[in-house]
């Protein structure tokens, strides 16, 4: 016969100020299994737990309920103090009384004196059959596989390779980098992107602790926390690294010209190339796609001019593994197509109505005007330039429906770099709404309009061609009138949407991702940077808009999670999970497709049956490592093989019997 | 309703934008139109272009219209705009620099009556260094041609002596005439 303890906790007046405690403590001594039972006023304090152990020991308890608030708050201190008085720390229900029921049923106490004693009856139930768990333990590999080289991903990387751990830094593009080297300049402090950025892609590539692949993509990841292995694709570069010294002579002869991914379609590079001057590594790959000597088998400049003879037209995709302990996604973000949707700005069909990336490379000092602001129809000097924000983003209707958090700010800053760049411009900004939250910010936009940018409240429904110039028409929903402005240039502020392949990337590392197709965390306040799935961890903009110094800082988070997993040898593993009666497991294998986690896999058993030779045959085998307890095997097992721990049918039913009493 | 050219509009507002800084000391730009001063205005109810308003008027360029508007009369400077602003913008002294551009270049719009009125009790003080209500009250209402307007309560304060109907030049009536003087030498001036 079980000897379970039950202790209501008052929760100060959150619980005792709406039921009479002493009195549900008082039902609960009548209930089957119970051997003691009092109330007090805070049981999370320290005298309260004490109270807990004093009375296991002095009744003999072999389990206890705990009545207070969720388990979520409180399970694992109550664990920690079952395992102080001496028991398994598995042999504890706790009875949410609070959020169940003072919270939301304080305006009918007598209902809620009588669900109390309800949810009260149910946890004994349960508890009268919990079994003691046992955590098992696991190896790790201390090594840590970051996805995206962008500044997320160098952060990450860095922190944790600091940290002494090894990191595997994969990157799908020539050089690393992301987004933000792209840019010119950085608000709030206008310090140039370049300046801060390449310095870190440098101490990437040459940190001990870092093995960095460039134009590789990862394929596949097996495995569990602790113990991942990924596959990654190396793609032929066509060129030998080892070999190529980065004297550029290829890039220089090269006859193709194609419109550059880097410069945002603005410039033009050769298709023997490297993104940009400063790329890391300084070596180049060929886009066979563009190759002349790839599409008609003549040409071979290049590997005729290559002082070292790198160029090797005939190298393949190399496909490898590696072991790995913990995973960082920082796989960034995209932007916008707007050409496709908004008709009102043209449908892309102006030379002139150019994205904010674009801008970025036009004001850059290395990008192909070498930092002049020079529109791209004509080559002039744009003197009139109307910034459009919300492109995208805050439109159900065409777009995406959240605010991208960095375009109120970038706008700002192009703002003041055309009022720099071309004296006596006239700079028009339509916007919804200014969002300006960060240290430095308001500040900034305030400079911007300090220094003549005209802010127009509301939205722009046409922007036409009148000869040279471009014609914005919107309103000006202060003044409640229709306006005009005569420009020479248009820049959109696109909305940030998740990177292309972000949802490949969440299916191979067994992620969610959410209603926008960010990756999701897995709590929004209290794990940031944390997944559901044990071990992967999320930076930057691939969870969901981000500005530099949130990237940064999310990206440090998450190598600190990274350092903290990696700290030990071995990790113990939750006990709560699924495990497989053999006996009844009837190999039909539904259990496996509804797991999220891929946790479960067909396994050969050999079995023995009184009066039958062995035989083997396959059912289902539980990861411990990658079982997070979730329960949907359970639900789908037909026959009925398949339990959580902790959560088992007898315990179940028990608490439903308990609840229909 | 024609679309207003904004570039156009802002450019050929400069000028006055420039004027109006410089003689009210307050930067038109720094307005971010959080309507505060609209919020608290106790004769808002009374206005034709709300306070924000005007401020969002000028800084596009149509300040043609805030000159011609009952508004910049109606304001009776008592500045809780300007005590309330989170941007420290001294509104009333805005207000009060519209009602003098406007007085300059001859735009009254409709509330020519409270442009007078400020104008008769000025002309009162500088003759007597006081203001002669009686006085006052007399030539507004007969230049308003309206000149029964408020008779009844004239009639109350007759009796009780609230209202004098000779005048009586202060001491230092010279000193005031020597003020007005110097006023209008540094206005011409500018």
């Amino acid at each position: 016969m079980p000897r379970t303890g039950v202790f209501v906790c008052w929760c100060g007046s959150n619980i005792g100020g709406v039921i009479d405690c002493p009195e549900t403590a008082a039902a609960a001594s009548g209930f089957p299994g119970v051997a003691f039972s009092t109330d007090y006023k805070y049981m999370c304090s320290e005298p309260g737990q004490n109270m807990v152990i004093q009375a296991i020991r002095e009744h003999r308890l072999d389990r206890a309920v705990v009545a207070s608030c969720s388990p979520r708050l409180h399970e694992e201190t109550f664990r920690k103090t079952l395992v102080r008085a001496g028991l398994n720390p598995y042999m504890l229900e706790m009875a949410n009384i609070r959020e169940h029921c003072t919270w939301v049923h304080g305006a009918d106490i007598q209902q809620a004196r009588i669900k109390a004693v309800d949810l009260v009856r149910r946890a004994v139930a349960k508890a009268n059959r919990l079994e003691p768990l046992f955590e098992s333990e696991i190896s790790v590999t201390r090594r840590c596989l970051v996805i995206g080289g962008g500044v997320a991903g160098i952060q990450a990387a860095l922190d944790v390779a600091d940290a002494g751990h090894e990191v595997i830094l994969v990157e799908r593009e020539p050089t690393i980098g992301g987004n933000m080297v792209k840019l010119d300049k950085t608000f709030p402090t206008l310090d140039c992107s370049a300046c801060i950025s390449t310095p870190k892609m440098v101490a990437a590539a040459t940190h001990p602790n870092i093995k960095l692949y460039t134009y590789a993509e990862i394929e596949k990841l097996a495995g569990y926390v602790g113990n991942f292995e990924v596959t990654i694709r190396q793609k032929a570069r066509y060129v030998d690294h080892e070999k190529c010294t980065g004297c550029g002579t290829c890039w220089e002869k090269c006859p193709t010209r194609v419109p550059s991914e880097f410069d945002a379609g603005i410039g033009q590079r050769t298709a023997i190339y490297i993104p940009f001057p400063q790329a890391v590594p300084n070596k180049p790959v060929i886009d066979r796609e563009h190759c002349r000597y790839f599409a008609t088998g003549k040409c071979e400049i290049c590997a005729k001019l290559c002082p070292t003879g790198a160029v090797d037209y005939g190298q393949e995709d190399l496909v490898l593994t590696e072991k790995v302990g913990a995973v960082v996604a920082a796989t960034g973000f995209g932007l916008f197509d707007w050409s496709r949707v908004y008709g009102e700005y043209g449908y892309g069909q102006y030379p002139d109505v150019v994205t904010g990336m674009q801008f970025e490379r036009l004001v850059n000092a290395a990008g192909p005007t070498g930092g002049k602001l020079l529109r791209p129809s004509d080559g002039a000097t744009p003197r009139t330039v109307v910034f459009i924000k919300c492109v995208g983003s805050r439109d159900e209707a065409k777009g995406r429906r959240y605010c991208s958090r960095i375009c109120c700010m970038y706008t700002a800053k192009h703002a003041l770099q055309v009022l720099e760049k071309v004296p006596g411009a006239s700079v028009f900004v339509f916007y919804m709404d200014v969002r300006t939250a960060g240290k430095g910010y308001e500040e900034f936009y305030q400079r911007a309009v300090n220094n003549g940018t005209v802010y127009v409240r509301g939205r722009v429904s046409k922007i036409y061609q009148d000869g040279e110039r471009l014609v914005v028409r919107g309103v000006d929903t202060l003044l409640g009138r229709p306006v005009e402005v005569d420009a020479d240039m248009v820049v959109l502020a696109t909305a940030v949407e998740p990177g292309s392949g972000a949802a490949e990337t969440a299916r191979i590392l067994g992620i969610n991702t959410d209603q926008d197709g960010f990756f999701q965390e897995a709590h929004p306040k209290l794990r940031p940077v944390e997944t559901h799935t044990r071990g992967v961890f999320l930076a930057g903009a691939c969870q969901a808009p981000k500005d530099i110094p949130d990237t940064v800082a999310q990206a440090s988070g998450a190598a600190a999670k990274v350092a903290g997993l990696l700290s030990s040898k071995w990790l113990s593993t939750n006990p709560m999970i699924a495990t497989v009666n053999e006996a009844l497991c009837t190999g039909c294998f539904l259990c496996v497709p509804v797991c999220s986690y891929r946790a479960l896999e067909p396994k050969k058993i050999t079995e023995r049956l009184p009066g039958h030779p062995p035989r083997e045959r396959e059912v289902a085998g539980v990861n411990t490592g990658l079982c997070q307890g979730c329960g949907a095997c359970n639900v789908a097992c037909r026959a009925g093989a398949i339990e959580v721990r902790g959560f088992t049918n007898e315990q179940l039913l028990a608490e439903v019997d308990a609840l229909c009493q | 309703m024609v679309p207003l050219n904004l570039n156009r509009a802002i450019k050929e507002g400069a000028r006055f934008v420039r004027r109006l800084e410089a003689e009210s000391g307050q930067k038109i730009s720094d307005c971010n139109q959080c309507g505060k001063c609209t919020a608290g205005c106790p004769l808002g109810f009374a206005m034709d272009l709300m306070p924000n308003q005007v401020m969002h008027l000028i800084r596009v360029g149509l300040w043609a219209e805030v000159l011609e508007s009952r508004t910049i009369w109606l304001c009776s400077h008592c500045a809780v705009c300007t005590t309330r602003c989170p941007r420290n913008i001294d509104l009333a002294r805005v207000m009060d620099s519209l009602r003098i551009t406007a007085r300059r270049e001859g735009r009254i719009g409709s509330e020519r009556s409270i442009a007078l009125f400020n104008e008769i009790f000025l002309d009162s003080v500088r003759r007597y260094g006081r203001a002669h209500e009686f006085g006052i009250g007399l030539r507004h209402n007969l230049l308003t041609r309206r000149p029964f307007k408020d008779s009844d309560l004239g009639r109350v304060w007759l009796r009780r002596g609230k209202l004098k109907l000779g005048t009586r030049k202060i001491k230092g009536a010279a000193e005031i005439d020597r003020i007005f003087s110097e006023v209008e030498r540094t206005e011409d001036g500018r």
